[in-house]
């Protein structure tokens, strides 16, 4: 590897970790903010409305369930709902609410959640 | 002598319209005691971001006179009782527990109450903050009636609305505002505009877009009109 091309590689690394933590935070933020009241404050799927609910929200920490998904099948639900995905309607879609940007920081968000934050 | 004085017992009685002096001064007194807890103007919200939700400390109230009945707001701003079970930002009301998430309600503050004048003066004002009439004029309602059966299926079944809203006392998620009384404390077109597109009137709100057309709307409304009309 020759001298420029450590640089470039240093340059990239500084340049696209914060914009990474960023993402992740802007995740958080938003399932914190739009999520939780279904899946629950730590994500478990058992948030204070569950007990009005006849179909249990995912548990988007369990690793098995969360692996059996692409990116594109949690982008999917998330934008157009439960429905989109022959699942149930009480999974609502949020295109009417949220970015396309912002739903792409909810999919990296759930996979912090499953399968990088240690349980 | 005696016309004089009703004349000027009629003025300062505010039985005449405000004038725009009353006006501004009403705005300032509501500004600093509701200001720090309810926007009265519209936030800046694409500015402000999604983390605004988070630091809310009471629902929006700019646009007031698009929303709310005004005799019930006059009443309930002399009695006021709660409306949203979690409070205004669920995810900060509620802790995890061994049976799920419950609500903590210490975390839920009772509601300063005006007295009578006070509560008039300031439903006058409320009433008059109306950025939204644009949303109301496009949206298609007459109100109607349906069938108990026929509504409660939509609002739970077809729709999920019971998930975060509760149509009787004691039944439905906890999230939302209670609806069996969101006929007496809101306008029917407010209601229909809410629920076709809930982001429109709050960009941050906790509400999903469900996607309704007109007359899947209208059985909704229709149903709110049906409990609303028998609530206590
Ligand atoms: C009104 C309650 C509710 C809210 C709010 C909600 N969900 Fe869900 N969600 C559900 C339910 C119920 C399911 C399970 C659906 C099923 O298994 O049929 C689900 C399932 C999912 C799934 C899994 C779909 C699959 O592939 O099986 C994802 C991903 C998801 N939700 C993400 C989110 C995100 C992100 C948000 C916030 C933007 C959110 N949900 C808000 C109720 C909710
Ligand atoms: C400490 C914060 C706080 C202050 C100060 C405050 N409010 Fe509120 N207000 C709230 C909260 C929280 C709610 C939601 C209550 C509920 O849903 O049960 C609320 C609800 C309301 C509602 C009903 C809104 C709706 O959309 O359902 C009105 C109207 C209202 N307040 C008016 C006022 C007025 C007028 C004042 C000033 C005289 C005021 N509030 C002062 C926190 C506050
Ligand atoms: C994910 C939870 C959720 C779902 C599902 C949901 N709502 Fe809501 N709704 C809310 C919240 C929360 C509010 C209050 C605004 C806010 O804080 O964002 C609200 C507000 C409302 C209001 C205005 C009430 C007021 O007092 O301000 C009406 C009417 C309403 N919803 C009807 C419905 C109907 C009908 C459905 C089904 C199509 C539905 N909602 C589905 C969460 C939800």
């Amino acid at each position: 590897m020759n001298y420029s091309a450590t640089l470039l590689a240093s340059l990239l690394l500084a340049g696209s970790l914060p914009a990474l933590a960023e993402d992740l935070e802007h995740g958080e933020n938003l399932y914190t903010i739009y999520c939780t009241q279904c899946h629950g404050v730590t994500g478990n799927g058992d948030g204070v409305n569950v007990p009005a609910m006849s179909v249990q929200p995912r548990n988007h920490r369990d690793q098995g369930e969360m692996s059996a998904r692409t990116d594109a099948e949690l982008f999917k639900a998330v934008k157009e709902g439960g429905k989109s995905i022959n699942k149930s309607v009480l999974m609502p879609p949020w295109s009417g609410n949220l970015s396309d940007d912002d739903i792409h920081a909810l999919v990296r968000y759930m996979r912090h959640l499953c399968c990088e934050s240690g349980g | 002598m005696r016309l004089k004085l009703l004349a000027g017992l009629l003025l300062t009685g505010g039985l005449l319209q405000p004038s725009p002096g009353a006006l501004a001064d009403t705005g300032q007194w509501l500004q600093s005691e509701c200001g720090s807890c309810h926007a009265l103007e519209k936030p800046d919200y694409p500015a402000l971001g999604h983390v605004e939700r988070v630091t809310r400390k009471g629902p929006p109230l700019h646009f007031a006179g698009n929303k709310f009945q005004a005799g019930w707001l006059e009443s309930w701003l002399q009695d006021p009782v709660r409306i949203r079970p979690a409070g205004v930002f669920p995810p900060g009301a509620v802790v995890p527990s061994d049976e799920g998430d419950v609500i903590d309600p210490a975390t839920l503050e009772e509601h300063p109450a005006l007295d009578a004048k006070q509560a008039k003066r300031a439903a006058d004002y409320l009433m008059v903050l109306r950025p939204h009439d644009e949303l109301i004029a496009a949206t298609i309602y007459e109100p109607g009636s349906i069938a108990r059966r026929m509504g409660e299926l939509n609002f739970t079944k077809f729709n999920g609305c019971d998930a975060c809203h509760s149509d009787g006392p004691g039944y439905g998620g906890l999230s939302g505002p209670e609806l069996y009384t969101a006929w007496q404390r809101l306008q029917p077109g407010f209601i229909a505009s809410f629920i076709a597109d809930p982001a429109a009137w709050d960009p941050h709100t906790l509400m999903p877009k469900a996607g309704l057309n007109d007359s899947a709307v209208g059985r909704l409304a229709n149903y709110l009109k049906l409990i609303g009309e028998e609530a206590p």
